[in-house]
């Protein structure tokens, strides 16, 4: 599986996406303006993303689109040849004998097959990829409440979980209230902001567990491929793997009510050992307040603990004070 | 009412008495009559609808919210979806159907003229139920178009008033659909096989079906929602045992044939005019009928391809990736026909020709992003943000809105016995293309650059294409004016239009005077050679 993996998407890359990439700039050099994480203005194309993940469903897209766009070369340009040559201003006589042609319609439905094929089969690979939630370094477990997140990073005991709430920050919620032309008030990242960010380590494999507590949610970060729904009463699986440090966005991309623009998310990727140690920190934090016992809690050995964790916890979570002042509003 | 047809059998019959306003209309059962009201009505909603979408527009054209406050904005998009789907496609193609099947097929009337009257007339009371939510306390309802419970079940009353007028749209839609059903299979005349029967009547003896078969679905789901608000029922509900997915898949098996609802009447509509407009008859007819039998059995077996991020498992997502793909096939097919009709042809442009070819383009435009959203590990990342606005859209308005334009454009001068002015038409026609394309084209980029849909402000990077796409908008309003415009000139200035008003069109509907006098085909008419336009079953 994992050559054959390879082996098409090399296929895909190589050999189609060379000549497409010269016709790119030959037609539409506007095309080929990726990027990797944020949005930018006048953007044209799905980004590349930062995960192998996001390159996959870059590259299904592009190959889709390619197709796409050879097909419709073709068709319209027959179109629009027909419209020239055909005119009965140009005193064309129509042939009412052209009304059927079995040949031409064998060739019309096997070389869609063919396509359809082509496209499905590398998709196909790739799909079993992203559902390979196996061998996870650690899991975090997201729930979605109206309208914010929660992010959980389950821990052995019970103490050493930690979690908390992530929400609009507070200069895109009071512009959002002024009324005013967003543009006017310089806020880079109006509403693809939050308080607390989501921070994760690079270069491991972090398992989601996602579902939501009132509503359905769906959490969604352009910049690692993919979006699940985060349903109650559910618990959805992702994964992601990032390997450059950085600041990632996205949003809640399911409608969830009256705030549901306003629910960004936020994940900040740093190198594993500064992870360690903000959990270690976190964990600090949230240890019920001191009973005597001397705090040694092991900061280097926490983050492998919470690896093993990861299963164990997930239903684990029922009590979300939130929620409940939340539903009501 | 000064007529002076040759065809007097049919004219004696109309002049019997003279039919007050409320006879002639509320109580009517003649099958032109009930079309015209359809027609009439869809016209209206088409114009409520687009006047919702301006107001989604204004507060999207800019970042910040200035307009519309998101309670507001959430209803906005709810209400605009089930207007323009309820009320605007749907009732348009049923007044087309009303007013040319029997035409086309040489029937004197509906087979059941006087439940055509009722499916109509339940449509006002149905929308009335629905549009007063507005100036309820709480509003109309917001949870989207979809009603996804959890969040449906948060509205306050507006909920039980849309899911009754939903009720009373598929109980009209029902109607209909037997009615047409019933009518295709009777009432043909004499020397009308099936497979020499117009291209439209098949697309909506198909469609029919289609529409029995899931307005109950819908109807079901609706009411386990109704249910489990005032009911205290689980169905959907996983505090009691419910499972909020199961209403996605009963809600999309209803949903995805609706979208072929929606478009086979429009193929079948492309599929007259462009062998009229080609002098050239239809390439690959029965070709053309498989096609669309093919696209209406796959719609039935393709609904969770809306719902490649609910978690399904991998089996289930690579299911309906595939079969989703399938229907690349006949869809194809389809072009490829239209295309090859032209080719050859004696093409000239008049308006309903012009509307179809940018129907052929753009809804192919349309089928590209759909087939592209059918790839999962892609519609993981389009799934739910404008892509999937400006999919629909192109498939919806530059599909079957522009089908049903160019519909009333061909067929207008056998209703009204009157041609339009071409030039005022066809400002019409590239006013409409312009601006469609600079509503929708630009919220492909949006949605590839990760705007989500169905919220009511963004990120400043968003702006720009946002502001093209709400000119487009405004642009496009202007369009049903124009239209309504091209008409009323017609009506008072138009040139009277002879009974077949356009050189190459085939088919009963032109053997008849133009306009269609009240009763027509009152005894069957003799099929003559070269009056049907399938009449050479070879193709």
């Amino acid at each position: 599986m994992v050559q054959a993996r390879a082996c098409w998407t090399n296929w895909s890359r190589a050999s189609l996406a060379k000549p497409c990439l010269a016709m790119a700039a030959l037609l539409m050099p506007v095309i080929a303006t990726a990027q990797s994480a944020d949005p930018e203005r006048w953007q044209l194309n799905m980004g590349r993303g930062v995960t192998q993940t996001s390159q996959n469903a870059y590259d299904a897209h592009m190959l889709a689109l390619w197709v796409c766009v050879v097909i419709g070369l073709i068709v319209f340009g027959a179109m629009a040849y027909a419209m020239f040559k055909f005119r009965k201003s140009k005193g064309a006589v129509p042939d009412t004998t052209l009304v059927h042609s079995t040949k031409l319609e064998i060739v019309w439905t096997v070389v869609p097959v063919i396509l359809l094929v082509a496209m499905a089969f590398p998709a196909t690979s790739k799909l079993i990829a992203m559902y390979d939630t196996r061998d996870a370094g650690m899991t975090v477990k997201i729930t979605g409440y109206q309208w914010l997140w929660k992010y959980e990073y389950p821990g052995d005991k019970p103490g050493e979980s930690v979690s908390f709430t992530s929400r609009l920050d507070r200069k895109s919620d009071e512009i959002r209230q002024s009324k005013v032309d967003a543009r006017t008030a310089n806020h880079p990242h109006y509403l693809l902001d939050v308080d607390n960010p989501l921070i994760v380590p690079t270069d491991t494999k972090i398992r989601f567990l996602i579902t939501a507590d009132d509503v359905i949610h769906a959490w969604w970060v352009p910049a690692l491929g993919w979006k699940q729904d985060a349903i109650p009463g559910l618990i959805n699986e992702g994964w992601t793997e990032i390997k450059t440090p950085g600041i990632y966005r996205g949003q809640c991309a399911e409608l969830c009510g009256k705030d549901h623009g306003f629910m960004p998310i936020v994940v900040k990727a740093v190198p594993k050992a500064e992870f360690d140690q903000w959990l270690a920190a976190e964990r600090a934090k949230n240890a019920p307040p001191a009973p005597a016992a001397p705090a040694e809690a092991a900061p280097v050995e926490a983050a492998p603990a919470a690896e093993a964790a990861a299963p164990a916890t997930a239903a684990a979570d029922q009590n979300a004070p939130e929620a409940a002042a939340n539903a009501a509003g | 009412m000064a007529t002076t047809h040759a065809d007097h059998t049919a004219e004696d019959h109309a002049h019997d008495h003279k039919q007050s306003f409320v006879e002639r209309w509320l109580f009517s059962t003649n099958h032109k009559d009930i079309g015209t009201l359809y027609l009439v009505f869809s016209f209206v909603m088409f114009i409520i609808g687009a006047a919702m979408s301006v107001a989604i527009r204004a507060e999207l054209m800019t970042p910040g919210l200035q307009h519309l406050n998101p309670e507001q904005f959430n209803q906005m998009t709810t209400i605009h979806a089930l207007v323009m789907i309820f009320g605007g496609v749907m009732p348009a193609f049923v007044g087309l159907a009303n007013w040319m099947v029997p035409l086309q097929i040489g029937a004197p009337d509906m087979a059941l003229p006087r439940m055509n009257n009722w499916s109509f007339w339940i449509m006002p009371f149905a929308f009335a139920l629905l549009l007063m939510t507005f100036f309820m306390d709480g509003g109309a309802p917001a949870g989207g178009w979809t009603l996804y419970p959890p969040l449906s079940l948060q509205g306050g009353t507006n909920l039980s008033f849309a899911i009754f007028a939903i009720h009373m749209m598929g109980i009209s839609s029902i109607m209909g659909a037997i009615n047409i059903i019933a009518t295709i299979l009777n009432m043909r005349a004499p020397g009308i096989d099936l497979l020499k029967m117009p291209i439209f009547c098949w697309t909506w003896l198909i469609t029919a079906f289609l529409l029995i078969a899931v307005m109950p679905v819908l109807a079901g789901a609706v009411t386990m929602l109704l249910t489990d608000k005032y009911f205290l029922t689980s169905f959907f509900n996983a505090k009691g045992g419910g499972d909020p997915v199961m209403f996605q898949h009963i809600f999309w098996f209803f949903g995805h044939p609706e979208v072929y609802i929606m478009i086979l009447p429009a193929f079948g509509v492309v599929s007259e005019i462009i062998p009229t407009f080609s002098r050239k008859p239809l390439f690959g007819y029965q070709a053309m009928v498989y096609a669309t039998a093919s696209i209406a059995f796959l719609s039935f077996i393709v609904w969770a391809h809306h719902m490649f991020t609910v978690g399904m498992p991998m089996g289930g997502e690579i299911y309906f990736m595939f079969a989703t793909m399938l229907i690349a096939i006949p869809t194809g097919v389809k072009v490829f026909n239209w295309v090859t009709t032209m080719w050859r042809g004696s093409i000239s442009f008049e308006s309903p020709m012009l509307w179809a070819i940018a129907f052929v383009i753009l809804f192919t435009i349309g089928g590209f992003s759909g087939l592209m959203l059918a790839i999962v590990p892609a519609d993981f990342q389009y799934h739910d943000t404008y892509f999937v606005v400006a999919h629909f859209h192109y498939v919806l308005v530059t599909g079957a809105l522009f089908a049903i334009i160019a519909a009333v454009y061909y067929w207008w001068p056998k209703w009204t016995g009157r041609m339009y002015n071409e030039t005022f038409a066809k400002f019409h026609f590239w006013w409409s293309v312009v601006f469609v394309n600079l509503l929708f084209f630009p919220q492909h980029f949006l949605g590839l650059a990760g705007m989500p849909r169905r919220i009511p402000d963004y990120n400043v990077v968003f702006a720009d294409w946002n502001l093209i796409s709400s000119i487009g908008a405004f642009g496009m309003f202007a369009t049903p004016f124009i239209m309504a415009f091209v008409l009323w000139h017609s009506l008072k200035h138009g040139a009277k239009a002879e009974a077949r008003a356009w050189e190459g069109a085939k088919g009963l509907e032109w053997t008849v005077p133009s306009p269609a006098p009240h009763h027509t085909f009152t005894t069957p008419p003799i099929i003559r050679e070269g009056d049907l336009a399938h009449g050479d079953v070879t193709h």
